[in-house]
């Protein structure tokens, strides 16, 4: 043959797939994580010095999650806790904005119900939760809408910008703990009088759990069958779409926003006022960096959400116990445990959207049909 | 004073312009990496990792050359290893380039911290760090030399590389064909250009860079002490921002770079203030940040936009 004559092709290309059928994508989803949790217990058994082996890994995990009753109910708060800010970061992500700066608008949200507990004590109750609910929301709306004010009218790159108002939400707390705990001692001390109510004991945190699970199925309706859910996806899709269907855009940018800042804001409050009675620059525990994960996860679904919030609190409060058990001193493991399933989970979408399709051998130099694998 | 600032400033600059430098790369390809923060962690893991490795064994007599080279490569490949599970994911498996760098941030911060607090020996770092960031005896030469001259190798490496990284860009060959892929890369394929072997070296390449910004961090500016990751988080995350500060030119990025350093550093410097005007004064690089980007979005014009088809995975078959 003549070499000149000779193609080399490809020995596979790409193309887009179908539609896979749900339990398809859940059974590469399920492979993915557990080839990715594999890994991580190999690793962990491989750098601890205590001689476990990786099945060991998944024991203690579970009794990090299940072994006492208090266990049970700290995992079922993490995970409405993170289930909460994933239901924040939603309508937006939906929109295509992207809000990386919930741990500000949590932080945000968190220090107004803490102002309020300092200065409103003389005041009933019920007044005084009324007053922490509403400032704790209207302050983290605010914070959010204004990188979204800019976005509108401007379109200043958002998610450096809400990035930025994290750090500077940070500064602001710490430098309120400067002006509120003198002598740089760098820590408020708890105020438990006025806090919301506990319902039952007091490790049960009821009050999260309820709050964050009203929210999910509201959320669930609203970006399903409301007008404005509808309007927001549109603006996602496509902006001139949007503009040609008469939504104005500006304001359903702004507006969602504002939602986004009000629901961090309910968390900063459960944060503050319920769970931990004072704040600190790590209360928001980089939640609004996780939740990012989370909604991405679960497609944007609230229900499939509260599955994807509980795979990764699980895994995250799972790591506690193993770092405990395999006797390593710190906690940066749950980090690269973290990572790597994501990578897993990132990586396996591309089995879901594309297929591989192999160039067969030909013999008659024509392109053969192209096969499904 | 004024010059301790100076000087400070020049010194911090260098990790942002590691890092800035290292974005803008990533960035003319058309990826916008936020896994810069991990990269630049993991960057100061290797680095860390080489010069434990080399002070282990040749603790007596180290040889400063050997050190650097050894411990700068060592910091390349680690940032580069992990800047190319990022590439893999995005120009390979096309995912979603902000989620991916969200990954990649987690993982390399939390790599970062678990492998230097447990196997990289941490004794003869402060040695290391005086014999990296040893400058030119400047007792004769004044402010002048104090200003110039008195910094470590890796200092003057940085400002070269961006000189480098911008001649390149603007006016070679590959330099042009990198940016086209980043306006547009259909048509930088359909002229023949191998759109995602560029994409490779360029992630690859500018991760590599912007790992050295960590190490260089904890190596020279901060004197070898090792604290914790999350503070290479936060200069990452301003590297990120720096691009856009410096409107993706690289020279422009020493210039920014010193400015925004600066402003971080003046809360440090300044002496005889409370502990409330001190961290006022903490949130100025953030502040500075945000009035920049809104600045430029409302009075850019074109010639300081992002490239084109930023942030968007190139599928061949996609119409």
């Amino acid at each position: 043959m003549n070499k000149e004559n000779v193609v080399h092709e490809p020995l596979f290309h790409i193309v887009k797939a179908n539609i896979l059928p749900w339990w398809k994508k859940l059974l590469i989803y399920s492979i993915s994580i557990l080839i990715a949790l594999t890994l991580t217990s190999i690793f962990c058994a491989l750098s601890s010095d205590k001689g476990k082996s990786p099945f060991e890994m998944f024991g203690s995990m579970f009794i990090g999650i299940f072994g006492t009753e208090k266990k049970i109910w700290l995992f079922l708060r993490d995970t409405c806790l993170l289930l909460g800010v994933s239901l924040a970061i939603v309508p937006a992500f939906k929109m295509k904005f992207w809000n990386l700066g919930a741990n500000g608008q949590i932080l945000m949200g968190g220090l107004a119900c803490y102002v309020c507990l300092m200065n409103f004590q003389s005041l009933p109750n019920i007044v005084l939760w009324l007053i922490m609910f509403v400032s704790s929301i209207v302050m983290a709306m605010v914070w959010a809408m204004i990188p979204a004010i800019f976005k509108a009218f401007f379109k200043t790159n958002e998610s450096l910008f809400t990035l930025m108002m994290n750090y500077l939400a940070a500064g602001i707390v710490s430098v309120c703990i400067t002006i509120w705990a003198p002598g740089g001692s760098g820590s408020l001390s708890p105020i438990n009088k006025g806090v919301l109510p506990v319902i039952g004991k007091s490790y049960f945190y009821l009050l999260v759990i309820i709050v964050v699970a009203i929210l999910t199925f509201i959320m669930y309706f609203y970006l399903k069958d409301s007008k404005h859910g509808y309007e927001l996806a549109v603006v996602g899709e496509s902006e001139n779409t949007a503009k040609y269907i008469g939504v104005n855009v500006k304001k359903v940018v702004i507006r969602t926003l504002a939602l986004s800042g009000a629901i961090c804001g309910l968390i900063g409050l459960l944060l503050v006022g319920s769970i931990n009675h004072t704040i600190s620059t790590d209360t928001a525990n980089n939640m609004g960096f996780t939740a990012i994960m989370t909604a991405w996860l679960a497609k944007f679904n609230p229900i499939i959400m509260i599955g994807s919030c509980a795979l990764i609190t699980f895994v995250s409060r799972g790591m506690g116990q193993v770092r405990q058990d395999f006797g390593f001193y710190n906690n940066a493991l749950a980090n690269i445990v973290l990572g790597i399933i994501y990578f897993f989970i990132i990586g396996c979408e591309f089995f879901i959207s594309y297929k591989l399709v192999f160039t067969k051998k030909n013999n008659k130099g024509q392109k053969n049909k192209e096969e499904k694998i | 004073m004024a010059i301790s600032i100076i000087v400070g400033s020049i010194s911090l600059a260098t990790v942002f312009l590691f890092g800035c430098v290292g974005e803008i790369i990533t960035e003319k390809s058309g990826h916008l990496n936020l896994g810069i923060p991990g990269i630049m962690c993991s960057g100061t893991a290797g680095g860390c990792f080489g010069v434990a490795t080399y002070m282990n064994t040749y603790n007596a007599n180290p040889s400063w050359f050997v050190l650097v080279l050894f411990s700068v490569i060592c910091s390349i490949v680690f940032a580069a290893i992990v800047g190319g599970i990022y590439a893999i994911l995005t120009v390979s498996l096309r995912c979603n380039q902000n989620i991916t760098g969200l990954a990649i941030t987690t993982f390399g911060t939390g790599f970062t911290q678990f492998f230097i607090d447990n196997y990289v020996d941490k004794n003869y770092f402060d040695k290391a760090s005086r014999l990296i960031s040893q400058g030119i005896s400047v007792s004769k030469l004044g402010w002048f030399g104090e200003i110039f001259l008195s910094y470590g190798i890796l200092v003057y490496f940085a400002i070269a590389l961006a000189v480098i990284v911008s001649i390149f860009l603007k006016k070679t060959r590959v330099g042009l064909h990198l940016r086209s892929i980043g306006e547009n890369p259909a048509t930088a394929d359909a002229v023949g250009i191998n759109v995602g072997l560029y994409k490779y070296v360029a992630i690859l390449v500018g991760s590599g860079i912007a790992g050295l910004g960590g190490f260089f961090y904890i190596i020279d500016y901060i004197g070898g002490s090792w604290e914790n990751a999350s503070t290479i988080e936060a200069l990452g995350w301003l590297s990120i921002a720096l691009v856009i500060f410096t409107l993706w030119k690289p020279d422009l990025a020493i210039l920014g770079s010193i400015i925004f350093a600066c402003f971080y550093i003046i809360a440090f410097k300044i002496t005889g203030v409370s502990f409330t005007v001190m961290a006022e004064l903490k949130l100025l690089p953030y502040i500075v940040t945000i009035v920049v980007l809104i600045l430029t979005s409302i009075f850019g014009g074109k010639s300081v936009q992002p490239p084109a088809s930023l942030g968007l995975n190139y599928f061949r078959e996609e119409r």
